[in-house]
């Protein structure tokens, strides 16, 4: 069985993927887990959860290529320039 | 090393002979153990032992006058107080569980008492030695349990437990002696084997097979600092 460890590292951190290991039941993960991400004081805390309890969700469409839908996808510099431009021509 | 050594110098130089003695042997295990996760966590409480083998020693020659390394790699293989249990050469995974935990439970036992002890230095180190036993009791546990929860994992256990039964006798004296007894037999899915203790005044072949490796170094260049 193969267990997923997120570790935090200070008081209010977000827990970060730290790694994983194998282990046959949850006595066995919790000293690996210690073990493995804890006795240096690496961490503050672990969260520790079966690999097969993780819901990857993964598939996603844009067929239509909506592209304005992403903070990434709509660039405002190359808007701005062309909407300077045409005031400018309409100015001038 | 003096014959007159004080009650309390005899006593920390058991603990610490077993515990360096104990680390050496779970140290075999590395690279090779069941399986990796496994082979990280048998090291590092190897190396656990070895660390608290070293404050004992150096509380020790403080005592004595001497130092730590000295007392550890610097006597010969006769004049070291561990118990046999320890001794023994790299066994099978089952021996050397149920060893694991025959021995953490005695070790147990064994600093409950040091740590209500009336010498500070002693009651202090040993709180900070529980502080990590208590991880390799819950080591020791977890896989006494797993072997006992089949049938197979429980006569490879059974079998082990009562070979080494006389050997684990050996690790407290009268006065502890029961209650560890007690806890074994609360632990354990069948019964308790007969046996009586092989003590500490004898040694293993496996004791001076050990000293000859783990002082080699030591002894190529006698004096030398490190």
């Amino acid at each position: 069985m193969v267990w997923e460890v997120f570790r935090q590292e200070r008081k209010g951190q977000a827990f970060q993927h730290a790694g994983s290991f194998e282990a046959p039941d949850q006595t066995f993960a919790e000293t690996y887990a210690r073990e493995f991400y804890g006795r240096r004081q690496e961490s503050i805390a672990l969260w520790i959860v079966p690999r097969e309890h993780i819901e990857t969700i993964g598939d996603f469409v844009d067929e239509l290529g909506r592209n304005y839908h992403r903070v990434d996808g709509y660039s405002l510099k190359t808007k701005l320039k062309e909407a300077r431009e045409q005031v400018a021509q309409r100015s001038g | 090393m003096s014959r007159s050594r004080s009650d309390r110098a005899e006593k920390l130089l058991e603990l610490a002979d077993d515990e360096l003695v104990l680390g050496w042997r779970n140290s075999e295990w590395t690279g090779i153990a069941p399986y990796l996760e496994e082979d990280v966590a048998f090291s590092s409480i190897a190396q656990n032992e070895i660390g608290h083998a070293r404050a004992l020693y150096e509380l020790a020659a403080a005592e004595l006058g001497t130092t730590a390394d000295e007392l550890a790699l610097g006597r010969e293989p006769e004049e070291y107080r561990c118990a046999p249990l320890v001794e023994l050469r790299r066994l099978e995974w089952a021996r050397t569980i149920a060893r694991h935990f025959l021995y953490e439970t005695a070790d147990a036992v064994r600093i409950e008492a040091l740590k209500a002890s009336s010498d500070p230095e002693i009651a202090g180190l040993a709180t900070k030695i529980d502080r990590e036993e208590v991880y390799h009791r819950i080591h020791a546990d977890m896989w006494l349990d797993r072997l006992q929860a089949s049938a197979e994992g429980l006569r490879r256990l059974r079998e082990a437990v009562s070979e080494l039964w006389p050997y684990a006798l050996g690790v407290l004296d009268e006065e502890l002696r029961p209650e560890w007894v007690e806890r074994i037999r609360g632990r354990l899915r069948f019964d308790l084997p007969e046996g009586r203790p092989i003590t500490r005044a004898e040694h293993t072949a496996d004791l001076r097979e050990l000293w000859e490796e783990m002082t080699i170094v030591r002894r190529s260049a006698p004096g030398a600092s490190w």
